[in-house]
């Protein structure tokens, strides 16, 4: 049988969840034993090469090019995890969305106290910038995800057991801190 | 400014629980709570600005920011809405020239939305500036925003005679209308002011407890526990002083029962309070009274008056030595959760109306801790005619179960909205050929958003605890309407807008199932929505209150009563569909960057 493959991706986040997919540690090794890795920051595929087992996700959708790599991805993908809080929820980034998004505009590029050197008063406005959705969506509201992996990040241990579950098929035990409300 | 702050802190002799009573007086008088007022406050009651702005934050009456001049609350809930009042909204818009959320930019008029505030029966109605306007018609909003524009006084603005009853009293003169249908033992007018408690000196307090037993009541106020067990409770409970609140906040949408008996039997809810507090060893009683009710003030501070000089509240009640008993009125300011007897102690305490973890209860630490009642309107009006008339007289009324009478809200699609008073034990079919149908009836929402959706086939059920418990109140849902965007998707804003947001599954689920039903009316829905919806159901029983518990029964009854209807909806070609909408998310980026496609 040859190697499950894995892409990973980073819509809107920090690439914490990315980090701590690095915090494996010397399993790493392990892993590259186990799986094959295709398209992902990790080692710089930029474009798939082909079909892929897992699809890992990490950050919400903010911008027109993330419904686009999401979409890619849930197309090259047979499995779509969303990985950590801000693929499940939005997070952080989330934050905006009770703000119309011409005021954040406003604020990132003409008013904010940080603005300097924007006489022109100019919005980033390139055609090859991405337009920015209204307001940030969770991954499961734009494509179909199939699981949800929780945690900000989720801690290294756990995105290695539930990678090796997927791969194994064995169940995965999800201690009971990771998702308590609260 | 700071001057009048300061001696409406003084009025309150600088006490921190009566933070509602100083912030009420301030939005009334200066038109709205300014940064200059609140930093007054935290001085004077030695609060962080935070503490005092997260009550303020929490109540829809309140404002950080100025109101207008005249300000037109209009309520949208459901009932509402099926008597016409977006076509009202439309002509307040379009006569003022501003929306409604908003404040004029000549700051004239503020134009707002509120949820169900107690006149089903006569709907469309506004709030306007304290006053009630009912029964309002395209014609009247036109006349209304011309007297507006013409400065009048509210006073002036009202042109039918009063309403029926109390409404026309001097200290009310309101157009409400009481809408009595039809009367029993509680609403009646019979039997003399005083008659129970000049019973109840002779008795002693476990003997009236024993009476109230005997009777079998229950709470009139939606949950239905034992009303003599619960004072009992409290009778046991340690406690060097107890109190005995009134929970006239009838927030329930639908619901409008309780302001009728406040209007017409006042004296006979003090009574029940003041047997309660003989019963239990209270000395102070509070009605906790919905700031949409603010308009029989006046009236119910002059009836407590009268009552006091009739020896009847106050010190030695009927010349009994050391039975002493006060009422005085605590209102709210617009929040639904704040019916919920612990809210309801947070918020008459000078807080954010959210509930408490239980245990321990109200009846052993309630209001400042101290062991405390909390009865509805009816319970304490009905308490008075049992001792009046004696527990078995009351128990010779309605089932086994369910003893005595329910005053009862019938409104929606019938002839005769209003109030009537039945003995429990009729079926809902027995209701509809009292209230006059009009046309086939779709469906009849008992006990408000948070009861249930109930389809003909159940038409023949008991009202009652046995069966079909409600706090009384019966919306009739016509074939006309279409029930799940015309009633369940309003109901589900309502406990959107209303959860106080404690519990993660409140704050959120109501939400995600209020999305998902929106998706299905958009017609993106697919079975799997439905499953879910029915899957997750339970995650609800983790909140803490009442409103969480019952946050998805719009939804959940609809669902198990109407099938058909959600399933008519959805796509049958599909077994997933995300209903993202790219086109609409990307609006506002095309508007702002001038771009056309992505
Ligand atoms: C969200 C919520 C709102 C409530 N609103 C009211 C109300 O407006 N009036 C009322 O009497 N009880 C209301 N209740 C029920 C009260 O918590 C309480 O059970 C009742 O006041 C007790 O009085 P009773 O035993 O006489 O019914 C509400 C409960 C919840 C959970
Ligand atoms: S979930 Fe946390 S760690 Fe992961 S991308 Fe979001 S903010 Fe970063
Ligand atoms: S259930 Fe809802 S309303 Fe009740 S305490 Fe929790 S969040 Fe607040």
């Amino acid at each position: 049988m040859s190697k499950p493959i894995i892409a990973t991706t980073s819509l809107a986040g920090c690439f914490g969840c990315h980090m701590s997919l690095l915090d494996i540690d010397e399993r790493i090794l392990e892993l590259a034993e186990l799986v094959e890795f295709n398209k992902s920051p990790i080692n710089d595929i930029k474009k798939f090469t082909k079909k892929c087992d897992v699809g890992l996700i990490e950050g919400g959708v903010c911008n027109s090019e993330n419904i686009h790599v999401l979409k890619d991805f849930r197309e090259n993908c047979k499995i779509l995890v969303s990985v950590g809080e801000c693929a499940i929820m939005g997070g952080l980034p989330a934050l905006r969305n009770n703000i119309p998004l011409r005021e954040c505009l406003e604020e990132a590029y003409l008013d904010g106290p940080s603005v300097e050197n924007n006489e022109e008063r100019i919005i980033p406005n390139d055609e090859e910038l991405p337009l920015i959705l209204d307001k940030v969506y969770p991954c499961h509201e734009v494509v179909k995800i199939d699981i949800h992996l929780p945690g900000c990040p989720p801690s290294a241990d756990m995105i290695y057991e539930a990678l090796v579950s997927l791969i194994t098929g064995k169940e995965l035990k999800v201690p009971y801190e990771a998702f308590k409300y609260d | 400014m700071k001057k009048d702050v300061k001696s409406i802190i003084a009025k309150y002799n600088k006490d921190e629980t009566r933070l509602m009573d100083i912030l009420i007086d301030i939005q009334d008088s200066l038109g709205f709570i300014s940064p200059e007022a609140i930093d007054v406050i935290s001085e004077d009651l030695n609060l962080s600005h935070v503490d005092v702005e997260q009550t303020i934050s929490f109540y829809h009456f309140f404002s950080m920011t100025p109101l207008g001049k005249y300000n037109i609350y209009l309520n949208n809930s459901a009932v509402a809405n099926m008597m016409g009042c977006a076509e009202v909204a439309k002509v307040f818009e379009e006569e003022a020239g501003s929306k409604f959320g908003e404040v004029s930019k000549d700051g004239q008029l503020g134009m707002f939305y509120t949820s169900c505030i107690g006149m089903n029966d006569q709907e469309p109605a506004a709030i306007i500036n304290g006053m009630v306007f009912t029964r309002l018609t395209k014609f009247r909003a036109r006349e209304i925003i011309s007297d507006i524009k013409a400065g009048k006084n509210v006073e002036e603005m009202y042109v039918a005679s009063y309403g029926d009853g109390a409404n026309s009293n001097q200290l009310i003169k309101s157009v409400v209308s009481n809408n009595i249908r039809k009367i029993g033992p509680i609403l009646s007018p019979k039997a003399e002011y005083g008659s129970a408690l000049k019973k109840i000196i002779k008795l002693s307090p476990d003997e009236i407890i024993d009476e109230v037993k005997l009777s079998n009541i229950r709470g009139r106020g939606g949950a239905g526990f034992p009303t003599g067990l619960k004072w009992e409770f409290c009778r046991k409970a340690p406690g060097d002083r107890k109190y005995i609140f009134c929970n006239a906040d009838e927030g329930e949408p639908g619901t409008f029962k309780d302001r009728v008996l406040l209007t017409e039997r006042p004296k006979r809810l003090l009574e029940g309070m003041a047997i309660a507090g003989y019963a239990v060893g209270a000395e102070e009683g509070i009605i906790y009274l919905r700031y949409e009710y603010k308009y029989l003030e006046e009236y119910l501070e002059n009836v407590i008056r009268e009552a006091r000089e009739a020896n009847f509240l106050g010190k030695d009640i009927c010349k009994k030595k050391g039975f002493n008993f006060d009422v005085r009125i605590q209102f709210g300011a617009g929040a639904y959760v704040c019916g919920e007897e612990s809210a309801l102690i947070e918020s008459a305490e000078g807080k954010r109306g959210e509930p408490r973890d239980r245990p321990p209860f109200p009846v052993e630490k309630g209001y400042l801790n101290k062991p405390t009642i909390v009865n509805n309107v009816e319970t304490l009006s009905s308490v008075t005619q049992i001792i009046n008339n004696g527990g078995e007289w009351y128990r010779s009324f309605g089932t086994r179960e369910s003893t005595g009478t329910k005053v009862l809200s019938v409104s929606g699609d019938c002839l005769h909205p209003g109030v009537y008073e039945v003995e429990w034990g009729f079926s809902v079919n027995d209701i509809l050929d009292l209230v006059g149908t009009m046309g086939d009836v779709q469906a009849v929402q008992v006990g408000g958003p948070s009861g249930r959706c109930i389809a003909p086939y159940d038409f023949n059920r008991i009202l009652g605890y046995e069966d079909l418990a409600t706090g009384g109140s019966l919306i009739i849902i016509g074939k006309q309407r279409d029930l799940l965007k015309d009633i369940v998707l309003n109901f589900m804003d309502f406990f959107v807008e209303e959860s106080c947001g404690s519990c993660t599954p409140c704050r959120s689920l109501s939400v995600i199932y209020r999305d998902k039903l929106k998706k299905i009316l958009k017609g993106r829905g697919v079975q799997k929505d439905l499953d879910d919806m029915y899957a997750w159901r339970h995650i609800m029983k983790g909140n803490r209150c009442g409103l969480g518990q019952t946050a998805l029964n719009p939804i959940l009854t609809t669902l198990r009563n109407f099938p058909e209807l959600y399933e008519a909806r959805i796509q049958k070609n599909k077994t997933f569909d995300e209903g993202f909408d790219i086109h609409s998310a990307l609006k506002d980026s095309f508007e702002i960057t001038g771009r056309k496609s992505f």
